[in-house]
């Protein structure tokens, strides 16, 4: 108390640095997100080659596709069930660097390689999906037995309590991050969200991947009971690609807010300069 | 509120510079120059030969392809590639239903043969209902009856030195005739079969008729149409131009296309 009335010289105090990332987790990080770029982008220059989507084991142009992105004479469009928008220039008729109007579903410069090419498109898709499925198993096995689970994802009994995550939720979307400490350790939604992708979302983007291939039906049938078929597979491969975009696209809006110099910086070195405690003098 | 706004106005400005970033996205065509790069070429490729080495290696040899029942069947089977070949000749067979047809099995075989569509059905035959699976991405299920490969092998003798079968076919896309090839143990596998039956309805012609290839655990390109012709080789190195198959010689889809 007697201190906090003691007029102190405004100098900056030293930052608190904290190692909060290790090596295989740093590593993983990166690897990852070269791959899932390059994932995502030959995708959606697969998903050119038939623009539909289909629930069940078949699907082709005479089924009823729960989704298209199509073109008309001078449009490009989007349906999801009944529901049609207009998409020309972005989705189903764009126009290309040359000025040339292209009628494929994803533009050029979204995909992987820019022209149509669904022969390199998949092989760019096949290999990578071989580093995605190997990096992800090793990071796996060492978030479950290398102590990350224990001592960084782990949701403790408390913070199950629904009142903490909306408490959490409010936070984020006042846009208020935990300064201090509270800043060396990850909040509920970030715990959740990492273990989501971790043990769902690629695990799940890998098995419907797999469930495609008409040689894993062969050795594994049960991959197209378990996701009812094989347009089934695609079509939530499909989804789960999307959600992860989203997982992306909040990620980078966070690593803005939160200050992106110094979390860019713990990605790249390990160590993170906590946020000083607001105390009303700074 | 302050600490509210502040925010939201670094990630207006920080989003700005991500647009800007956005406008250099032109820049991506480089990537193209990378995609054909011949180093880049032979990393690529290395995916399809760790895709076929590790299914060989999960996959049993004599691991079905699901068969389905007649209430899966599609409403409607779609043919693919060329749906009528060209030419006096095909168009003449396909006038008087194929009885002149024949089948050559030649290269490293004891026993060369030549057979009409009567002595193919008089073979063992299959009926199965199976998936199609275009490399595209969508799928059809048919029902299909044929004869099975590996009984026109055993009659015709391949020898021990035979690593391929090539099947040539009647239609011909832009300047080459379409061909196709598979290994050993896909030639000899229960559900690979030449059918001439869709849906308990002669072969049409544009699925392929008056035979095609049913070959299970690969993707739509590698199932032939038309096939007037089935070779054993040692190796695919002198045909086409050496990738086995149409498709890959032109646009370089994968040879195994179990995935």
């Amino acid at each position: 108390m007697a201190e906090a009335e003691t007029p102190v010289a405004p100098e900056k105090p030293e930052p608190v640095r904290v190692y909060r990332h290790r090596l295989p987790t740093r590593i993983w990080h990166w690897v990852n997100a070269v791959t899932l770029l390059v994932l995502l982008m030959s995708g959606l220059m697969i998903f050119n080659a038939h623009p539909r989507l289909y629930w069940g084991e078949y699907g082709a142009n005479f089924d009823r596709a729960w989704l298209v992105i199509g073109s008309t004479t001078d449009t490009g469009y989007l349906r999801v069930g009944d529901w049609k928008i207009d998409t020309t220039g972005v989705l189903g008729r764009w126009t290309d660097a040359q000025g040339a109007t292209k009628t494929w579903a994803f533009p050029g410069w979204a995909t992987i390689p820019t022209n149509y090419s669904l022969a390199d498109g998949r092989r760019w898709h096949l290999l990578f999906a071989w580093l995605l499925s190997v990096g992800l198993a090793l990071y796996m096995l060492w978030t479950l037995f290398g102590g990350h689970l224990r001592k960084d994802l782990h949701v403790r009994r408390a913070e199950w309590s629904p009142r903490h995550i909306w408490h959490d939720v409010k936070e984020h979307a006042r846009l208020r991050f935990p300064k201090g400490e509270a800043a060396a350790r990850y909040g509920i939604l970030q715990k959740l969200s990492y273990i989501g992708v971790i043990f769902v979302a690629l695990p799940l983007m890998i098995a419907t991947g797999l469930t495609m291939s008409p040689g894993m039906n062969a050795a594994w049938p049960w991959l197209l009971d378990i996701f009812g078929g094989r347009q089934s597979a695609r079509s939530i491969h499909f989804i789960a690609a999307w959600a992860l975009v989203a997982f992306f696209i909040v990620h980078i809006a966070m690593v803005l807010l939160a200050g992106q110099l110094n979390e860019i910086r713990s990605m790249v070195t390990g160590w993170f300069r906590l946020p000083p405690e607001k105390d009303g003098r700074a | 509120m302050s600490d509210i706004i502040i925010p939201r106005r670094q990630l207006i400005a920080r989003a700005g510079g991500l647009v800007v970033a956005a406008g250099t996205l032109p820049l991506l065509a480089g990537c193209d120059a990378i995609n054909d790069a011949p180093a880049v070429r032979k990393i690529l490729s290395m995916g399809e030969e760790m895709n076929r080495a590790s299914q060989r290696a999960l996959i049993d040899r004599d691991a079905l392809a699901r068969e389905f029942t007649r209430a899966d069947l599609s409403p409607f089977f779609r043919p693919n590639g060329t749906r009528l070949p060209a030419g006096a000749d095909y168009a003449a067979h396909a006038a008087n239903g194929f009885v002149d047809w024949r089948v050559k099995v030649s290269g490293l075989v004891a026993r060369p043969l030549s057979l009409s569509m009567v002595d193919i059905r008089a073979m063992p035959q299959r009926t199965q209902i199976t998936r199609h699976d275009c490399v595209e991405g969508w799928s059809a299920i048919g029902q299909w009856t044929g004869v099975e490969l590996r009984r026109i092998l055993e009659a015709a003798g391949v020898r021990d030195s035979a690593r391929y079968i090539v099947f040539r076919c009647a239609d011909r896309i832009g300047d080459a005739l379409y061909y196709e090839s598979c290994d050993m143990i896909d030639a000899r596998h229960p559900q690979t079969i030449l059918a001439w039956a869709l849906n308990d309805a002669v072969l049409p012609i544009a699925n392929g008729a008056p035979l095609r290839l049913r070959i299970e655990r690969q993707l739509g390109y590698k199932h032939a149409k038309y096939i007037n012709a089935i070779e054993a080789v040692a190796s695919l190195d002198q045909i086409g131009a050496g990738k086995g198959g149409y498709w890959e010689d032109r646009v370089d889809y994968e040879w195994y296309a179990g995935i």
